[in-house]
């Protein structure tokens, strides 16, 4: 029998790329075993050369027109050409939109499992993967193991740092492999409008929720924001039901991961606290002691945000000269 | 005449789920169950897609291990014109892989078709696998993450979400669609609507019917483990005896702990 042998790393987007060759070289020495990684796309042999740099001991490059553009057809045929000559026995796929669907369809090609979104990873005794993902909207986190190889599983971003490249060498080897075509024509792209940082990038967040009694007291939080150089965000129903906003932090929205979260107003239904379970500190500032929101916070303040946030944003400013 | 099939999944109401504080276990047995909310904005799309063409037919399929009964009544009764259902027990133990495939199996005996719908993911199990799973096992292009889609003849043209862009693509009948959330608002069905389902028929297969093997559905993954997280938080309230003095406190608390100030 052939044996399943190596880790291989991919994703269309190459700083979640970087950030997988983090975990996947702590698992494949963890496994005695090669960390590979691909890169799919026209004129990317810049970014391959880094990857060697991040870890990867050897870098696959399908450099190709038809790979310009993420399509799932053109990329799936490269992944799956991979994983049947070269038999890994882990591929971590970043876990973008367009990932989960190339890692589904790769997976089902393979007839192989897969854990969509693991935020954590590990080797048990066997040296099998554990996944580990949120379920049942934030109410359950749910361990996978595989009966099959490839262990096929997606990584969300900023799951895991980003390493820090090294002068290190390594083989690039370039594909030739026979491209399927497309079964969809992308007729237009329109990049969604960011205003600047994003929001899993920020190392503070200052959040409201229902607490908050018009849209424009967000003043209060921006203030407060600008101080600690974080970002403002908000719970579903400040975006959904009151269409305040058109986005929010939770488990079917921004998943994040600051240093400090600031939850203002905000009762703590297990969806949000899904996607704010991974920050360092959390503070929970609410009038109603019985918000469950104390009970996933480090801090919490029984109080008015109206009257906390302008006395805590004095109380910064003087203590933080 | 066109034909849609959309797959329901009858899913654990997740906003009605208890867990055992003491073990930490989910008590999903007793939790009521509904169909899955991305699912029911699939059926609505259907539904609009239909308003729009007049001659059309909604077909909905629903793999499950349970008794589904309720859950497809429900869906008649928004609109769908007849509703399948392969039930077994054994579905109970069948991964996304094993899910895809009786979908599959089920779309084949239904035969034509021009459009699956899926929901982007389900409200329980959260993988979102299970549309892209069968569009491979069925051949199809896919159009996934849909936000908003539009038929003319027989050209598809839908909006994508990504994370950070919107992608319009277009393809050709048969195609399989998963929607997201913001592609539409599921109707309400009236009492008129639910008592005019109860004429409509509900077909039930078995897996003899499809003629599955049952090797076929082995699942590839062990869940080892279903637990609500465990929540480490050091649960410090602080007091005072007015806002500025529990400012104090907390800013201070804040610096020692390093997570403001000076990077």
């Amino acid at each position: 029998m052939n044996e399943n042998k190596g880790v291989l790393v991919f994703s269309e987007k190459h700083d979640l790329t970087l950030e997988m060759l983090g975990k996947g070289r702590e698992i494949a020495d963890r496994l005695q075993t090669d960390l590979t990684a691909v890169v799919i796309g026209f004129n990317v042999q810049e970014k391959a050369n880094e990857l060697i740099k991040y870890g990867a001991d050897k870098v696959f490059l399908a450099d190709d027109q038809m790979l310009k553009h993420f399509q799932v057809e053109p990329y799936l045929s490269v992944l799956h050409n991979l994983a049947e000559n070269y038999k890994p026995e882990i591929m971590l796929i970043g876990s973008t939109r367009n990932g989960k669907l190339l890692a589904a369809r790769l997976a089902t090609r393979l007839e192989a499992g897969c854990a969509p979104d693991c935020a954590r990873l590990s080797i048990d005794e066997q040296g099998r993967l554990v996944g580990e993902r949120i379920t049942y909207g934030g109410n359950a986190a749910t361990k996978i193991t595989f009966r099959t190889k490839p262990q096929i599983v997606t990584i969300p971003a900023r799951a895991f740092g980003k390493p820090e490249p090294r002068d290190r060498s390594g083989q690039l080897i370039k594909l030739d492999i026979k491209i399927e075509e497309p079964r969809t024509e992308i007729v237009d792209t329109k990049p969604l409008e960011t205003s600047g940082v994003r929001i899993e990038d920020a190392d503070v967040i200052i959040s409201c929720g229902r607490g908050l009694e018009k849209k424009e007291d967000r003043v209060l939080l921006d203030e407060l924001a600008q101080i600690l150089e974080g970002k403002v965000g908000n719970t579903r129903p400040l975006a959904e039901d009151r269409k305040w906003f058109t986005e929010w932090v939770g488990l079917s929205g921004h998943k994040v991961k600051p240093k400090l979260y600031i939850a203002c107003g905000i009762s703590g239904v297990i969806q949000h606290v899904a996607g704010i379970r991974d920050a360092k500190v959390i503070v929970a500032i609410n009038k109603d002691e019985q918000a469950p929101i104390f009970e996933v916070a480090d801090y919490g303040v029984v109080g008015n945000l109206y009257e906390i946030l302008p006395a805590l944003k004095d109380a910064l400013k003087k203590q933080l000269e | 005449m066109r034909r849609i099939i959309v797959c329901l999944k009858q899913a654990v109401d997740v906003s009605q789920l208890k867990v055992d504080p003491a073990t930490r276990q989910l008590m999903t047995a007793g939790a009521p169950r509904k169909i899955s909310d991305f699912d029911k904005n699939a059926l609505e799309e259907a539904i609009r897609i239909k308003e729009k063409l007049g001659d059309v037919e909604i077909l909905t399929l629903t793999v499950t291990s349970e008794d589904a009964k309720a859950v497809l009544r429900e869906a008649l009764a928004i609109g769908a014109d007849k509703a399948y259902v392969v039930s077994d027990p054994s579905f109970k133990d069948v991964d996304t892989l094993g899910t895809a495939y009786i979908l599959a199996e089920a779309i084949r005996k239904i035969g034509n078709f021009d459009f699956v719908l899926c929901g982007e993911t389900s409200l329980d199990s959260f993988s979102g696998l299970v549309g892209s799973r069968l569009a491979e096992l069925l051949g199809l292009p896919q159009i996934s993450y849909v936000r908003k889609l539009s038929v003319e003849g027989d050209i598809v043209v839908a909006e994508r979400t990504l994370e950070d862009a919107i992608e319009t693509v277009r393809t050709k009948m048969p195609v399989l669609v998963s929607v997201t959330r913001e592609i539409n608002q599921p109707r309400i069905p009236s009492l008129m609507m639910i008592m005019r389902a109860s004429k409509k028929e509900i077909v039930t297969w078995t897996v003899a019917d499809l003629g599955i093997q049952r090797d076929k559905l082995s699942s590839k993954i062990d869940i080892i483990e279903v637990l609500a997280p465990k929540t480490e938080r050091k649960k410090i309230k602080i007091t005072g005896e007015n806002a500025q003095e529990i400012a104090d406190k907390l800013a201070k608390a804040l610096i020692q702990e390093g997570v403001v100030g000076r990077r």
